[in-house]
């Protein structure tokens, strides 16, 4: 806890230099002031973990601050956060942009269907996307597999798209075994789904359904590692915490394989299954000053507290980046 | 009757014994090991400690305080509202309502609410008493949604327990100069208590083990303070919390899941326990 409050107030310190020299008439972060407020957030699953230990050591720095954290899922989390329902949310995908004409088939046209952007623009709230941690993706065999090192993204899609023919394991690459393969995924309520398919099928749900379909990763992790034969993909944070069971293989976009380590998923060459992990913060919240705060706490604290649960923190270049980013936003 | 016919009457009758021992013997199997599950992977993890803290991020610190606080105080409020309502609306179906077309056609409707799915109703709480009326993310707006929700459960077997006392009772009570208000205070309600009462236990257990309308209509999950203030106040849900303990990659986080399904088997136990020993004394004073 004391490195966390040194940072903190390492933090508050640069916020007043920052703000010092733009010259601006930013109130300086209260860190002298006991801060008091409630700040909510909702939305993705996936990101939760982040946001309760970050909020957890934000409330024990700040007894006087109440943050909620829910988890409603990516979409449900921006229908409130369009409603100013929330102040910040949490999501494993950037926010839908593009409007779909609706029944009439104009764009532009009452009956459209409207994007998560646009609903917020079309309530007032104006949003900055800070991009906190990454999630690999990992495609996963068992332990008992050994002939298994490296799937390209080909191979995966033959495997998993609409009307695979996919069979068995000779089926992919000659020289493997002719054995079914025992597929396992999440269901299709889940953003990992969404974003699999989208990645390696090329439309988001777009996947063949044979499989066995979980929305509980650890029910995924106790079928494969049951079977020799066995494929699936789910979150790394699984793989890890399951490392005597199950493992991942390296995965080929294009550019060679590369397992989904931290440098691989921060610099892009685990790609396409490095996904990144995002808080919208409403600016209008962002003028609050314990939110300030929270936020500035979190991306002080999100890669140590990140890796901690599980996920892939950002790289000193990203990490920089995203503050300076709410930092200007701040301004 | 020749004796041919008499053993096939006995092996038939061995039979049915044999399958409807079979059933409860299964049900029984299924209970005794999720029970003695639960209680090996989350027992341990069942401490003082466990009772007063809140979530964390790191497993053997983490508490169900302020979840356990969030179900006592949706529990009794969803009680309290659809006791009264459930109860009149029967006794108004069965007693006062009448036979005709439009009671017929409100029972069936009924019927069909208490199939709708909960998801279905966490929409429509969102929609009205979160967004409509104002009410916010708070204790008391799940507690509306989730009284809708067993509303039609309470109602059906309320109805039930009224039809199930013998009109002679009814009949008696108006031979002695009761009005109809005087014959459902003194004669059907006691009659019927017993049975309105286990309706309704099982309806607010119900109550208490859903998740999904609650996610919907905006209860959270880390929360790190007790809702005192029912209007006002953030909350949350043991079957939340056992539902994002349970899906963590950690062990340490199943295993503290585990033990937060243990503390709502034993509230489960506890609330049934009540509804026993009520029955018990309500049963005591009936005579027919």
């Amino acid at each position: 806890m004391k490195s966390t409050m040194k940072k903190l107030s390492v933090a508050a310190a640069a916020a007043l230099f920052i703000a010092a020299c733009g010259g601006s008439a930013a109130s300086p972060s209260a860190s002298t002031v006991a801060l008091t407020g409630e700040i909510a957030m909702d939305g993705s699953s996936t990101v939760y973990p982040v946001a309760e230990a970050v909020a957890e050591e934000f409330q024990n720095a700040n007894p006087g601050v109440q943050v909620t954290v829910a988890f409603s899922g990516t979409g449900g989390g921006f229908k409130k956060f369009c409603a100013g329902e929330t102040d910040a949310s949490n999501a494993s995908r950037p926010i839908k942009t593009s409007d779909k004409p609706g029944p009439d088939g104009v764009a532009g046209t009452e009956d459209d269907e409207l994007s998560e952007a646009t609903k917020c623009k079309n309530a007032n709230i104006e949003y900055i996307e800070l991009k906190v941690a990454i999630d690999a993706l990992a495609v996963v065999v068992s332990k008992e597999n050994t002939f298994v090192d490296c799937l390209t993204t080909d191979e995966l899609k033959a495997i998993w798209d609409l009307g695979s023919v996919v069979e068995t394991w000779a089926d992919v690459r000659a020289g493997w075994p002719a054995e079914k393969i025992d597929l396992y995924g999440p269901g299709a309520d889940s953003g990992t789904f969404d974003y699999f398919t989208e990645e390696i099928n090329g439309e988001t749900k777009r996947s063949r359904s044979d499989f066995t379909q979980s929305e509980d990763d650890n029910v995924l992790v106790t079928g494969i590692s049951g079977s020799q034969y066995a494929l699936g993909y789910f979150g790394l944070a699984y793989v890890t915490e399951n490392a005597d069971k199950v493992r991942a293989v390296e995965v080929d976009g294009g550019e060679g394989c590369a397992a989904p380590s931290a440098e691989a998923a921060n610099d892009g060459t685990y790609s396409p299954l490095g996904r990144p992990l995002f808080v919208y913060a409403s600016v209008a919240a962002l003028a609050r000053p314990e939110v300030a705060a929270f936020f500035r706490f979190f991306l002080e604290n999100t890669v140590e507290l990140s890796t901690e649960v599980g996920y892939i923190g950002l790289n000193d270049a990203d990490e920089a980046s995203v503050k300076a980013k709410l930092e200007a936003a701040l301004k | 009757m020749s004796s041919q016919t008499t053993t096939r009457r006995k092996v038939a009758n061995a039979l049915f014994g044999l399958l409807a021992f079979l059933a409860i013997f299964a049900s029984l199997v299924t209970l005794v090991a999720l029970l003695i599950d639960v209680v090996a992977r989350g027992g341990s993890s069942v401490d003082l400690q466990f009772f007063t803290s809140a979530p964390s991020r790191i497993p053997a610190k983490a508490g169900i305080l302020p979840a356990l606080v969030g179900t006592l105080w949706v529990t009794t409020l969803v009680a309290i509202m659809t006791f009264p309502i459930g109860v009149a609306a029967a006794i108004y179906l069965e007693e006062y309502a009448g036979r005709g077309r439009w009671s017929r056609l409100l029972r069936i409707n009924i019927s069909n609410l208490a199939g709708v799915p909960s998801i279905v109703y966490g929409i429509f709480g969102l929609a009205l008493f979160v967004r409509l009326l104002g009410l916010g993310r708070t204790v008391f707006a799940a507690a509306l949604t989730l009284s809708l929700l067993i509303l039609p459960v309470v109602i059906i077997s309320s109805m039930e327990a009224i039809r199930a006392v013998p009109p002679s009772q009814r009949e008696a009570a108006y031979a002695l100069g009761a009005t109809r208000w005087q014959m459902v205070r003194r004669a059907l309600l006691p009659a019927a208590a017993p049975g309105i009462l286990t309706g309704i236990v099982l309806a607010v257990g119900r109550a208490v083990g859903e998740t999904a309308p609650l996610i919907l209509i905006g209860a959270v999950t880390f929360v790190t303070f007790v809702p005192v203030n029912p209007f006002e106040d953030k909350y949350t849900v043991l079957p939340i919390q056992i539902f994002n303990w349970a899906g963590r990659p950690q062990a340490a986080f199943q295993e503290i899941s585990a033990a937060a399904i243990l503390v709502l088997l034993v509230l489960m136990f506890l609330l049934n326990l009540v509804a026993v020993i009520l029955r018990a004394r309500l049963s005591r004073t009936i005579q027919w």
